[in-house]
């Protein structure tokens, strides 16, 4: 205990221990975090979900924080609702049961360019007779725009921009330019908007909700994909899937590796022998292309590969050096003292020849996480990335066939690769002092 | 000491004989043994990979089903087919089927066909493709990787050497001025070799493709290629800088590093001390008393980058659109094409065993501790 205070004092010592450490802190947070509050399933069918679940995002929007690097400040998207009450909406009961609906809602426009799209979807309750709507724009140097007048069904969606009454009215323009630019000077017009709908129902007991979409260029933390998918989602799910691939993938190798190179030096004869034959041949073996191959010949499912990847990573060079070292263990005081009193192969193993080496183990398991995630990256980059699941490495290669990088739409690839940089460079960092610490050989060079 | 080294003691000829003999008989002994373990080793190393390209009968199964399609929409086509009656076109069908299924050898069992790759690719004869052809159009496996070799030499030799280079010269210069900034710069900048190369490549196509647009994308000449030769050299070459400054700087630092490190345990040996403290130049102290012990290991990891530099980078390949083997694998797995498979991977696995084999030869040619054979 007090020794492992001592190693903690130590290693603190460094400061790209202490980065590390709070950069893998706080992934841990993240992963744990994001596995709460969106669980799996959740998780896997928002991922999966089409336009049902994602209508309300713009298109390969980037995210809303890029206005803070830029001079020309692109319209942020938003929902509002009258169902949950973001939306303003005033009855006034008429005459014969008949009744006016007021939905109203203004908002600042401080941007330098048009939105993507605007929606209204209507949600109206009736029995016989249809409520009827007319909308109404509003914008702030004061000129009223009648948009449409129509009869609201029980569900409705009223796009915009393909509303060939409006076009007409706004003689051939694009809606979405004409709505908010002066038609004299064709410049945008900043300032207060207002969408006014004024509906009309007939009906005891008959009402109109509305829902506005307002798709900008910008939209939330991270930024939309070409399905609409708000990045957040599979950026959060992301980190819990790596940390996980990471961690059990090295824990996995760096284990069995030392276990096996412990049995071979404690027996010796054949089953050294064996062992060091297998890992002649693992040499041969094309690491990267058997797992292509596992991944295109007979499952893309990340524990499939994980398992495939730990069984081809025990046998190489590493169980070599713990051979050698366990060959110096072997010949120790207490082992021939614990070979006295008639301990088992098994206790001797477990209990004597493997405790020695967890120090040394350490630094090695820390040092090998970030190479394991960036090769489950690799994988989803060659498009053989887990079906279901959203990974990092998912999002680089959806960008990657969408030619992200030729299209301009860098947030894209930029996030994912950020959280894969920091994730490695955290594990990498707090490895390289452990190593210094642990390997004395080290210390002083 | 070199005087001493050149001229050995002379030994009286009575001794002489007997003791080069055993020698001899050593190392033929030594190398007969290493060699067949060796070849075990390889055979068994391909035979995993034949086995993994060819198990569980999944990509049998696609075959089969594509041969059907193909046949069976070659009989639609056909217009003498449709004359005839339905039973005999079934039967005719079903015996083309068989035909190509045996040409293809999809009837002999799984283990009988691995072996028949097995011996095929010992004996570098590599077959035809399934699926794929060279661009000249041939299917012969040897050529498809011939034709892909000198992309995957260019790129890969150029990026290994200079990286093996540059980082060994920086790291003996680093080793000599220990803790300095630019020491402890690298030590700062070693865990980003964390990062593979195609993520550097990402990058770099971003910053230079994409923002500045002064390199290409990807792809290794412009198209059309320029006929002058000069001009195709010098557009190669532009195509090249990318993805091998990715390649490089991926595992620079840590490479420097790990020299670094490696030299500097090897200068705080008690002979370096007693070097300097005869008051040796700092020149002959680097190169016979540092240099001259790391040799083998300098070697050694010499032979390694010489290998993987014919072994290809799959994905950086991938991601900069370079025609080599790398990416020619990787489009072999897409294609179920299990012979190109074996045949990249057998090439690689002969080259290892080889150096493997050389190595130990070449030990006792530096590092007069180690003799062959010997324990």
């Amino acid at each position: 205990m007090n020794n492992l205070k001592h190693s903690f004092r130590e290693i603190m010592r460094y400061p790209s221990a202490v980065l590390g450490l709070s950069i893998i802190f706080l992934l841990v947070v993240v992963a744990i975090y994001t596995v709460i509050k969106i669980p799996y399933n959740t998780a896997i069918n928002l991922w999966r979900g089409g336009e049902e679940v994602w209508y309300q995002n713009p298109k390969f929007a980037p995210p809303a924080w890029i206005n803070f690097f830029q001079s020309k400040k692109l319209p942020i998207s938003f929902t509002v609702d009258t169902a949950n009450h973001t939306m303003v909406k005033t009855i006034t009961p008429g005459a014969q049961g008949t009744g006016t609906v007021n939905i109203s809602y203004a908002f600042d426009f401080q941007y330098d360019d048009y939105p993507q799209e605007m929606f209204l979807y209507f949600t109206s309750k009736y029995i016989q007779k249809q409520p009827f709507v007319s909308i109404l724009w509003l914008t702030p140097d004061g000129r009223k725009i009648r948009i449409d007048d129509l009869g609201v069904t029980q569900q409705l969606t009223f796009p915009f921009s393909q509303d060939t009454r409006l076009i007409q009215r706004l003689n051939g323009a694009n809606p979405m330019q004409a709505l908010f630019e002066d038609p004299k000077t064709n410049a945008i017009v900043k300032g207060k908007y207002q969408l006014q709908i004024i509906g009309t129902t007939f009906e005891p007991g008959s009402d109109i909700d509305a829902q506005f979409v307002f798709q900008g260029q910008v939209f939330g933390l991270a930024g939309t994909d070409y399905a609409r998918r708000d990045l957040v989602l599979p950026l959060l799910w992301g980190t819990p899937v790596a940390l996980a691939f990471g961690l059990i993938a090295s824990l996995g190798t760096l284990v069995l590796t030392m276990i096996i190179a412990a049995v071979g030096t404690w027996y010796g004869g054949w089953v050294d022998e064996l062992i060091q034959r297998i890992t002649e041949i693992n040499l041969v073996l094309p690491f990267l292309s058997i797992l292509v191959m596992i991944g295109t010949f007979y499952s893309r499912s990340i524990w499939v590969i994980l398992g495939v990847t730990v069984l081809l990573s025990i046998f190489t060079g590493s169980i070599k050096s713990y051979r050698a070292i366990f060959l110096q263990v072997k010949e120790s005081m207490y082992i021939e003292a614990a070979r006295a009193y008639g301990a088992s192969d098994f206790r001797i193993i477990f209990q004597y020849l493997i405790p020695r080496m967890i120090p040394l183990l350490i630094p090695g398991l820390v040092s090998s996480v970030p190479s394991f995630v960036f090769l489950e990256a690799s994988l989803a980059v060659l498009g053989l990335g887990d079906p279901v699941l959203p990974t990092w490495g998912k999002i680089i290669n959806d960008a990657d066939t969408n030619g992200a990088l030729y299209k301009g739409y860098y947030y894209w690839i930029l996030e994912p690769a950020a959280l894969l940089m920091i994730t490695g460079f955290g594990f990498a960092m707090l490895g390289f002092a452990l190593d210094r610490v642990f390997n004395p050989r080290l210390r002083d060079i | 000491m070199a005087v001493t080294a050149t001229q050995p003691k002379p030994i009286p000829e009575v001794m002489k004989k007997p003791v080069t003999n055993s020698t001899f008989i050593r190392v033929v002994r030594y190398s007969a043994v290493r060699l067949l373990t060796l070849f075990v080793t390889v055979v068994i190393g391909i035979y995993l990979t034949i086995m993994i390209a060819n198990l569980g009968g999944y990509v049998d199964t696609i075959m089969r089903n594509d041969i059907r399609d193909r046949i069976t929409q070659q009989y639609a086509a056909s217009r003498s087919a449709q004359s005839m009656d339905p039973a005999t076109r079934q039967k005719l069908i079903a015996e083309s089927i068989t035909l190509e299924e045996n040409r293809i050898g999809l009837n002999t069992p799984v283990a009988v066909r691995n072996l028949r790759y097995l011996l095929n690719a010992l004996t570098l004869n590599l077959g035809r493709a399934i699926n794929m052809t060279s661009d000249s159009g041939s299917k012969e496996v040897r050529l498809i990787i011939l034709e892909r070799l000198p992309a995957t030499l260019l790129l890969m030799g150029v990026s290994e050497l200079s990286l093996f280079f540059i980082s060994v010269f920086l790291a003996l210069s680093l080793s000599r001025s220990y803790g300095s900034w630019w020491d402890k710069l690298v030590i700062t900048l070693s865990p980003t070799s964390a990062a593979p190369p195609w993520f550097y490549g990402i990058f770099f196509i971003l910053i230079f493709a994409a923002v500045f647009k002064i390199l290409p994308f990807g792809g290794m000449v412009d198209s059309p290629p320029p006929s002058n030769p000069i001009d195709f050299a010098l557009s190669v070459l532009k195509h090249m800088i990318l993805p091998a400054s990715a390649l490089i700087i991926s595992s620079l630092f840590l490479s420097i590093y790990n020299w670094r490190t490696f030299f500097l345990i090897y200068s705080s040996e008690d002979y370096v001390e007693m070097a300097k403290a005869k008051g040796l130049p700092a020149r002959d102290i680097e190169r016979r008393y540092i240099l001259r012990p790391t040799l083998p290991t300098i070697i050694t990891n010499f032979a390694l980058t010489l290998i993987s530099i014919v072994g290809g980078a799959i994905i950086t390949e991938t991601v900069f659109l370079w025609p080599g083997l790398g990416r020619t694998l990787y489009r072999a797995i897409g294609l179920y094409d299990t012979p190109v498979i074996v045949g990249t991977t057998i090439i690689y696995a002969y080259l290892l065993a080889i150096t493997v084999f050389l190595l130990d030869f070449v030990y006792a040619l530096v590092d007069p501790r180690v003799k062959v054979g010997g324990d």
